[in-house]
């Protein structure tokens, strides 16, 4: 393995050890509900990125599908969490002032440093841009840490509290790469362009930018969902009608997913961003949201296909 | 029997549209893909661990969430509040478009502000109304429900827009992740650069969208005082 290799294993064992934390808290949780399948989901995901590498990888395909199995049963439950108290977290905030966003513009800037430091000196190229955001993660820890002066174990406390928020979905955009693999080498992304190969003519870029963007967003609304759109979506027409004709994949890969949430915005399907709101804000049409972003969403989209154009080719 | 392949793009779309379990219908359409194209099961688990361990990278965000806890505890949301609650005299439209400039820049640094429950509702919506209430006097429901509409939308935008702008934001990785396994070399640095773009021009359409927004309110509240 190369250094960047061994890099990036370090990294992914700290995810699974996070992934096992979050095991640990809920079979110490007296109150935990389902203790037993959310311990075994998050048992299981944290041997796949601890020790996956090594194994057969038919292995990890077994664990993948316990995994499924124990979210299609429900069976993954949040434990309890040690919350902040309001009141202890406002008179923090009105002891450190403005300095409390530093440690989070650290996470944004080291990554990026980083990143670009490993890209461009030779001796540092085991700090890949994926290595740089583990770096950024880790150097911004230690600012908060020593800037609050706050007890280390909040680390793991705070880390397995916000793993346990986001739950089982946190590895859905993992998933769903994978998924755009199994498609591939199955030959999804073939049929699908061969449909689409009758809409597009020969050549023409305006078009087939125009066809990828709106089939992001037609695919997001009927779907609910920017991610599962893009793996299909970007297999299917973005690489055989953008990509292999010449497209630069950074500028199709960033604009595309983007393209897909103009048409999160335009979908009763994407119910936590535009219905739940609606009842929370207490508006007497709940689509309120929703007629307010269409205007918006359909501009956006427009400016997606013409910055496509322009930028991609 | 090709179009048979694409069985594993409906279960997707169906499986997300009656709200199935995300995990398992993504799952599902992976096996059925691989069994509708004839692979071997032994193979079908294979390719699915090999794909799963290759694409660790768009989970890489876990290694962001300590930092980002701790910051919650210290206090950040509240410095978010005190910043925005700062501001005075500004008009209903001035007021959204702050907020969206704020939850743009916090997508882009990856700084959870609560979203609708914790800052819409409880700070941007009263503001908003305020000073509409200030000008106007009592405001009708459809004019709340405008403000109201407006302020979820701006979080809505600032949210999507510019959360890519972040190297360790999981879309950002999905890209990376997604366009890495179909062989193209693209970094979470080039992505979160080519993010940027469309996160200044999402806060310039809503610029014009708040501004526009006071213009339409003094007609909607011109209209209910001559109705009265």
């Amino acid at each position: 393995m190369t250094p960047a290799n061994i890099i990036a294993e370090i990294f992914y064992s700290i995810i699974g050890i996070i992934f096992a934390l979050v095991g640990v808290k809920a079979l110490r949780d007296p109150g935990a509900q389902k203790k037993a399948t959310t311990a075994a989901f998050w048992f299981i995901l944290a041997f796949t990125f601890i020790l996956g590498n090594y194994l057969p990888k038919w292995i990890t395909g077994v664990c993948v599908i316990a995994i499924a199995v124990l979210t299609a049963i429900n069976g993954v439950k949040q434990s309890a969490n040690d919350v902040p108290d309001p009141q202890a977290v406002r008179a923090s905030a009105n002891k450190l002032g403005y300095k409390v966003f530093i440690p989070a513009l650290c996470l944004a800037l080291v990554a990026v440093v980083a990143a670009t430091l490993g890209g461009s000196i030779p001796a540092m190229n085991w700090l890949t841009a994926n290595n740089a955001i583990g770096v950024s993660g880790i150097v911004a820890l230690i600012v908060a840490l020593v800037l609050f002066k706050a007890h280390p174990k909040y680390a793991v406390i705070d880390g397995t509290r916000l793993m346990d928020n986001v739950g089982p979905v946190g590895i859905l955009p993992q998933l769903l790469s994978a998924l755009g693999a199994l498609f591939t080498a199955a030959g999804v992304g073939t049929v699908i362009a061969n449909g689409v190969s009758a809409i597009i003519p020969e050549g023409s870029r305006v078009i087939a930018c125009a066809v990828y963007c709106i089939a992001m967003a037609l695919f997001t609304i009927i779907m609910g969902n920017g991610f599962a759109a893009f793996s299909v979506i970007t297999v299917g027409i973005g690489i055989p009608f953008l990509i292999a004709q010449g497209a630069n994949p950074v500028v199709v890969g960033a604009l595309g997913l983007t393209a897909g949430y103009c048409g999160t915005l335009c979908t009763p399907m994407a119910a936590n961003f535009n219905i739940m709101p609606a009842a929370l804000l207490e508006v007497k049409n709940k689509y309120a949201i929703i007629k307010s972003q269409i205007p918006v969403a359909v501009i956006m989209l427009v400016i997606h296909i013409a910055l496509m154009y322009f930028f991609a080719f | 029997m090709e179009a048979l392949k694409l069985i594993g793009v409906l279960i997707v779309v169906i499986g997300f549209a009656i709200k199935f379990d995300t995990i398992a219908t993504v799952v599902i359409a992976g096996v059925v893909t691989g069994l509708v194209a004839q692979m071997p099961v032994m193979d079908i688990l294979d390719t699915l661990g090999k794909s799963f361990i290759s694409n660790r990278t768009a989970t890489l965000f876990v290694l962001t969430l300590p930092c980002i806890g701790i910051c919650e505890r210290y206090g950040l949301k509240e410095k978010a509040i005190d910043f925005i609650r700062g501001i005075k005299n500004a008009t209903t439209g001035r007021v959204i478009l702050i907020y969206q400039a704020i939850r743009t820049l916090a997508a882009a640094f990856s700084v959870r502000l609560g979203g609708h429950p914790q800052f819409v509702r409880p700070v941007v919506v009263p503001m908003a109304e305020g000073a509409a209430v200030a000008k106007y006097g009592e405001i009708s429901d459809e004019v709340s429900d405008t403000i109201r509409g407006a302020s979820a939308a701006a979080e809505n935008y600032g949210n999507f827009y510019a959360q890519n702008c972040f190297m360790g934001a999981s879309g950002t990785l999905l890209i990376v992740s997604t366009l890495v396994e179909q062989g193209f070399d693209v970094t979470a640095l080039q992505i979160a650069t080519w993010s940027i773009p469309i996160a200044v021009i999402s806060v310039l359409v809503g610029a014009w969208r708040d501004l526009t927004l006071d213009g339409k309110l003094a007609k909607m509240a011109g209209k209910g005082a001559s109705a009265k």
